[in-house]
């Protein structure tokens, strides 16, 4: 009895001590989904991660994971940054939204934050950027620029996100050039730099001179470049080694202020569940520079729509809008609700394809 | 839908692209399980001949010396291999798996001044008169010349195995190597030269991908063609021609199937991105009834006292 309880006590003191150290700094782990050098996706969240690294300096220490494959492994990499003494994991795909919520279960005192997904906890959040504004700018630029009115576009997987995307640019670039037709092909792969040269090879050699990508890699800028006449824009990270030609603009993800404001909560422990979707208007979402390969009016049009947004004045889902069969979506200047574009499940009218179910 | 979009002669041109990474690498990992070793390293070897190629290429401004390079960075890092397995004797298996790692993680610090650099374009062959042929001349007479090594490298391989002593030897190696042995051949030395060979040919299939497919350097670009390479020798019967057949096959029917999304084709998407694999699969295997084996002595280590 006397020696279970000395040891009992023994090992509180050794929790107590360990506690207490993990106290001195807080441990934030990142869960990615590709390579931290990709030049798009995870390269923007990772500079999320070294700004963390930044701004609180000794009082954090940061750990990552890259390459995790959105399925059970994540699950298993999220278990161990949780039993090595993460106070806050974010996990950075769509597809590392149930094993999130399942890790979250067994660990109650650490806090998630998954990017783009919509299931939260009590101590899961979840975060996510409104591209969808970056790409009615895109479409608006595609839709005045494209010659041949073939815009080709590769998708990842038909989840929300990136059906929301191509509704987007297609709305904006059917409202300026009404002949223009969308080639859409889904990757069903984030990072797979062959894969998407070829996707993209295969919308050029279909006519298309203008490619938007829902990718993570800089690989369809390469194919356009060496293609010659074809424009391109950033996907999540300015990809600006490509400017000024085939990139003519880009969406640029920030997520440094929400980690630092995150990690800050942790740290005063004011850390509650939220439901972030930050768009142009708080910064999550930058365009960034369009070059002098657009004419002069265009930018400016794209410029001025950028600034509607950020003001408020203006929503990319504006009616009159129908769904692709032709049924009402939204009438005469009625937006779209956040809850019917976070679960966005269909195309708008003219877009033509089905969408993978 | 509209199959008038998709202009065959552009689909079977690029088809032949997509395969060469796939082809070279195979034929790489044929030679080696010919000869008796099991090497999983091949995506550690191609990743790392593809940045070695794609640095050196940048820095010479020579598309030709890029490849060389990347030949040469591939065997290198089967060296470890070499190294771990036949002079240290471990696990195969641990130590393929260990070199696709260690590739993966060394090409990325190797290739970090390299991100969003353009290399040097190797131009495609002309050759006059044949390169001219309607439809068949941009099929198959204007690629890069790395394409065309490729398939005189299965035709090498394929009659050196089948024709030469020195490809006897080979499988002697392969099939019982305490018999190749007993015979007063060089196990170690014959399947030490067989995994260069590999690592240079994944690296040239690497290389193939950073400098002609995509052409840009990203970190883990390979992205697992190399597993695809590995499986593809199985199920190619370790048959050279076969290789090239599924590697054909795969790359083909990659490039088809999104040729047939873009042109809106009325398949579900999901089979159309499912289908390189099954397809490849399914020949392959059908082919492969004739009951061929894997080499006998195939992942078994081998010591001279044994």
């Amino acid at each position: 009895m006397k020696f279970t309880s000395l040891l009992a006590s023994a090992a509180m003191a050794l929790g107590l001590a360990t506690s207490a150290m993990a106290e001195d700094k807080t441990k934030v782990g990142f869960v990615f989904v590709g390579p931290v050098g990709d030049g798009g996706w995870t390269y923007e969240h990772n500079k999320g991660r070294l700004a963390v690294e930044e701004e609180f300096g000794d009082k954090v220490e940061t750990v990552f994971v890259e390459s995790v494959p959105e399925g059970p492994d994540a699950e298993r990499v999220m278990t161990q940054m949780a039993l090595e003494g993460a106070d806050l994991i974010f996990t950075t795909s769509f597809g590392y939204m149930d094993p999130t919520i399942n890790v979250a279960k067994k660990f109650p005192n650490v806090k998630f934050e998954h990017a783009t997904g919509y299931k939260t906890a009590d101590n899961v959040s979840v975060y996510s950027a409104r591209f969808y504004e970056g790409r009615a700018v895109q479409g608006h630029i595609a839709g005045k620029m494209t010659k041949s009115n073939v815009i080709g576009y590769i998708g990842s997987y038909p989840i929300p996100e990136v059906i929301r995307g191509i509704n987007s640019a297609y709305v904006h670039a059917k409202k300026v050039n009404p002949d223009v037709e969308f080639k859409i092909i889904w990757a069903y792969t984030w990072f797979d730099p062959a894969k998407e040269a070829d996707a993209a090879t295969v919308l050029i050699e279909q006519g298309a001179d203008v490619i938007l990508q829902h990718t993570d890699s800089t690989a369809p800028q390469a194919a356009a470049q060496e293609a010659g006449n074809v424009i391109t824009f950033g996907q999540a990270s300015d990809m600006s080694e490509y400017a000024p030609f085939p990139r003519v603009s880009s969406i640029i993800d920030n997520w440094a202020p929400y980690y630092i404001a995150r990690t800050q909560a942790v740290m005063d422990g004011s850390w509650e569940t939220v439901n972030t979707w930050d768009g142009i208007k708080e910064g999550m979402v930058e365009i960034g520079e369009i070059s002098d390969s657009v004419p002069a009016d265009i930018k400016e049009e794209a410029l001025a729509m950028k600034a509607a947004m950020a003001a408020g004045e203006y929503h990319p889902f504006t009616g009159p809008l129908k769904k692709q069969d032709g049924s009402d979506w939204l009438a005469e200047g009625e937006t779209a609700d956040d809850g019917t574009l976070a679960g966005m499940n269909f195309y708008v009218e003219g877009l033509q394809g089905e969408i993978p179910q | 839908m509209d199959l008038g979009e998709i202009n065959p002669v552009l689909l079977l041109a690029s088809l032949m692209v997509a395969a060469t990474p796939l082809l070279l690498a195979a034929i790489g990992e044929l030679v080696v399980e010919k000869a008796g070793v099991l090497n999983l390293g091949v995506e550690g070897m191609m990743i790392v001949g593809a940045i070695s190629g794609f640095a050196i290429s940048v820095e010479t401004g020579s598309p030709w010396l890029g490849f060389i390079a990347a030949a040469i960075g591939g065997a290198v890092l089967s060296l470890l291999f070499v190294l771990l397995t036949q002079v240290a004797l471990a696990n195969q298996v641990a130590s393929g798996l260990a070199l696709t790692l260690f590739g993966l993680g060394f090409s990325a610090l190797l290739g970090q001044s390299y991100v969003g650099v353009k290399p040097p374009s190797m131009g495609d062959i002309h050759i006059p008169v044949i390169s001219d042929i309607p439809v068949i001349g941009p099929i198959l007479f204007q690629h890069d010349p790395i394409l065309y090594v490729g398939i005189a490298l299965t035709a090498t391989v394929w009659a050196v195995l089948k024709y030469t002593r020195v490809g006897l030897i080979l499988r002697a190696v392969g099939e019982n190597h305490d018999a190749a042995h007993a015979l007063g051949y060089k196990v170690i030395k014959i399947r030490i030269m067989a995994i260069l060979f590999g690592g240079a040919c994944a690296g040239l299939g690497g290389a193939y991908i950073s400098l002609i497919r995509v052409p840009q350097w990203t970190e883990g670009m390979t992205a697992g063609v190399g597993w695809i390479a590995l499986a593809l020798v199985v199920f190619a019967s370790w048959k050279p021609w076969r290789a090239l057949l599924g590697a054909y096959l795969f790359g083909g029917i990659t490039v088809l199937q999104l040729n047939l999304q873009a042109a809106g084709v009325a398949i579900p998407v999901e089979y159309l991105a499912m289908s390189p694999y099954i397809i490849t699969i399914l020949v392959l295997v059908i082919l492969s009834a004739d009951k061929s084996s894997a080499p006998a002595s195939l992942g078994r280590i081998f010591h001279a006292s044994h």
